[in-house]
Order: structure tokens, then C-alpha cells, then sequence
């Protein structure tokens, strides 16, 4: 076996260390920290990206909220002015039909009294024709024409009976 | 065995010792080229859409960082540029001791128990660094009757000291047996000539693919072994 000769071992060993030792600072120094550059900007890169990502979200869920208390508070406006709105016009029509019914009640009140002067003027009236009938009957039967007060107050008590 | 055979391709001495560079040192030099050269090609422009080339650059990063993470903690993460360069350096020699004609420089126990070797004793140091003598609380698990904790001791020391040679055995064998097992069956593909030899030759074809898979895992299992040792120092049990 060629690997058992000793004399074999030393070049060997020597231009492993060379050779192991220079790879090593090619590495170290020219190749990992280009390639781990590379890595942890890119790293860097998403992770950053992630955040502005992040941050226009926040933004947006901000005029998201903003615009929702905006029409809440437009609503609550609106909802006021029609409030406002209706309670003036229901105040309105109120005055109104209170106006109305007023009139309306002195008219009635006017016509009541009307009537009611009317009647009296008419039962007044019957006295007066009840005097004459009942002096005529009295004639017609008798013969004999009764004063006109007798005649009256026989037609007042007749009525009072 | 020639395919495992080390060959001086320039004779070097350094003060008495052999420093020759020799075909393991080559394709070593080629294994760090390649890779070196591929990332650095697959980031020459780095964009936050990766390209095709870019993206297997930074799948290899985020799998080796998942490794460590996963099995060391973020403690462990300082240590990610070396678990990196060791996963990539193992991958590289596994997959290129697959091409024909070429080196396997990981089926050199030498080489394996080296870099084992290393690794453990690196991290052994770490250990006593984070928590001086309380790194021997790792030989004294929790929990265990006092009448047994001399013998329970003495097991842990001697799994923990033989650590760097199950690690580099691992991938020694394994490389050296896939290695040999295709050289043989190739050998058997040429001595069957064309009317025999197309049944080990199917045979080969499945077998690179699965050499292919253990080349990858062993260089996985390597580094993901350093790791676990990497959270005994580093948290102990």
C-alpha cells in the first residue's frame, strides 16, 4: 500500500498546510464575505420591504377607520337635520289645526246662539198664536170674546200644567 | 495500487526536509483552484435575483451555515469560514478523485488523520479557552452512579482521544475502497474483452454514481462531525 510509506508522508503534509492554509484566506477573506454580502442584503432587503409593506397597511386600515367615522358622523348629521326637520313641520301643522279648530269652535258657538235666539223668538211667537186660536175657540163656542189678558194667562197656565 | 501511488513531480528540499510537490500537492492545488475560481466567477455580479452560477455559490454558503448552526449553535459561527473551507476542500478531492487518471489525495490516511488531527486538537484548545479545567467536565457525564464514573470517565477519554482516528479512517476507507473496487472492476471490463465485459461495465456505471453519493457524503460527514465536536467545546454536554 503506497499510503504506508513513510518517506511519502512529509511532502504530503507540507503542501497540505500550504494549500489548506491559502484556501482558507481565499475563503475567509475573498469568498464567504462576498457571498454572505449577498445574503444579508437581500435579507435585509425583504425584511425592509416587509416593513414599508407593513406600514402602508397600517395606513391604510388608518383612512379606513377615518373615513368610517366621517360617514358615522355625516349619518348622526343627517339623521339630525331630518329630526330637525320633521319636528318644525309637525310644530306647523300642529298651530295650524289648532288655529282651525278655534275658528271653528267660535262658528259652532256663534251658530248655537243663533239657534238658540231663533227658538226663543219662535216660542214667543206660539204664545202669541195659542192667545189668538184659544180666543177664537172660546168665541166660536161661547160666543162671548175674552179679554186678551185673561186669554193669555189661561195659555200661560195651560202650558204650565 | 498505482493509482494510489505519490509521484515527485518537482523535487524540493527545505532545510533537510522533503518538500516535494508531488501529484496529492497538485491536485490539491487544483481542488482550492477550482473552487476558489468558481465562487469568485459565480459572485463577479453579486444581484439580489441570484444567477444560475450565484445561486449554487450561495447554496453551498447556506448549507454549510445551516451545518454549523444546526450542530454548534450561532457560537459555533465563527468557526463557519474554516468548517466551509474544510467541506469544500474535501468535496473537491473526493469528486475529483473520481475522474479517471486523476489523485485521490483523501485516500492518504496521512492527509485525513492530518487534518482530523488538527481539527481535534484545534478544538480542544477552544474548549480549555472557554472554560479552562471545567473543559474535563466533557469526560464526566451527568447522571451517572458514582461507583461507575472512574470507568465511565476512562471510556469517554479514550473515545474523545480516538476521535481523530475514526474521523480520518472514515474517509480514508471509504475513498480507498470505492477507489480500488472501480479499479477493479475496470480491470475486470478490459479482461472480458467485448464480448464479457459489458457486464461489469454496467456495473461500474451504478457504482460511480454511487461513488459519486459517497463522495459527497463523506466530505458531509466530515464537516458535520467537526461541528459536533466544535458544540462539545463549545457548550460541553
Amino acid at each position: 500500500m503506497p499510503q504506508l510509506a513513510p518517506a511519502d508522508w512529509l511532502p504530503q503534509l507540507i503542501w497540505l498546510a500550504i494549500v489548506f492554509a491559502v484556501f482558507y484566506v481565499l475563503m475567509a477573506k475573498l469568498a464567504l464575505p462576498k457571498i454572505g454580502g449577498v445574503i444579508d442584503a437581500r435579507r435585509d432587503k425583504i425584511k425592509s420591504d416587509l416593513e414599508t409593506a407593513d406600514g402602508l397597511r397600517r395606513k391604510t386600515e388608518e383612512a379606513i377607520a377615518a373615513y368610517e367615522q366621517a360617514l358615522a358622523e355625516a349619518k348622526q348629521k343627517a339623521h339630525g337635520i331630518a329630526q330637525e326637520a320633521r319636528d318644525k313641520l309637525n310644530a306647523e301643522i300642529t298651530a295650524e289645526r289648532e288655529k282651525l279648530e278655534a275658528e271653528l269652535d267660535s262658528k259652532a258657538a256663534e251658530a248655537e246662539d243663533a239657534i238658540k235666539k231663533a227658538k226663543e223668538s219662535a216660542l214667543k211667537e206660539v204664545d202669541g198664536i195659542a192667545t189668538d186660536v184659544a180666543s177664537d175657540i172660546v168665541n166660536s163656542l161661547i160666543g162671548v170674546s175674552p179679554s186678551k189678558d185673561e186669554t193669555a194667562k189661561a195659555v200661560a197656565s195651560a202650558r204650565q200644567g | 495500487m498505482h493509482q494510489f501511488e505519490i509521484t515527485r513531480l518537482v523535487e524540493l528540499d527545505v532545510f533537510g526536509l522533503d518538500a516535494s510537490f508531488t501529484n496529492s500537492g497538485l491536485f490539491m492545488v487544483i481542488a482550492a483552484v477550482l473552487v476558489t475560481g468558481f465562487l469568485v466567477w459565480a459572485m463577479r455580479r453579486p444581484s439580489m435575483v441570484p444567477s444560475r452560477s450565484q445561486s449554487i455559490a450561495e447554496l453551498s454558503y447556506e448549507f454549510v451555515a445551516n451545518m454549523v448552526r444546526d450542530n454548534s449553535g450561532t457560537a459555533g459561527m465563527p468557526y463557519f469560514p474554516f468548517v466551509f473551507t474544510l467541506f469544500m476542500f474535501i468535496l473537491a478531492l473526493n469528486m475529483l478523485g473520481l475522474v479517471p487518471y486523476s489523485f485521490t489525495v483523501t485516500s492518504h490516511i496521512i492527509v485525513t488523520f492530518a487534518l482530523a488531527l488538527f481539527i481535534l486538537t484545534g478544538i480542544t484548545i477552544i474548549g480549555f479557552i472557554k472554560h479552562g479545567a471545567g473543559f474535563l467536565r466533557l469526560f464526566v457525564p451527568k447522571g451517572v452512579p458514582v461507583v461507575l464514573l472512574p470507568l465511565i470517565a476512562v471510556i469517554e477519554i479514550i473515545s474523545y482521544l480516538t476521535r481523530p482516528l475514526s474521523l480520518s479512517v472514515r474517509l480514508f476507507a471509504n475513498m480507498m475502497a470505492g477507489h480500488t473496487m472501480l479499479k477493479v472492476f475496470g480491470a475486470f471490463v478490459v479482461a472480458l474483452g467485448f464480448l464479457g465485459g459489458w457486464a461489469p461495465l454496467a456495473f461500474m456505471v451504478g457504482f460511480t454514481a454511487l461513488e459519486v453519493l459517497v463522495a459527497f457524503l463523506q466530505a458531509y460527514v466530515f464537516a458535520i462531525l467537526t461541528c459536533i465536536y466544535l458544540n462539545d467545546a463549545l457548550h460541553l454536554h
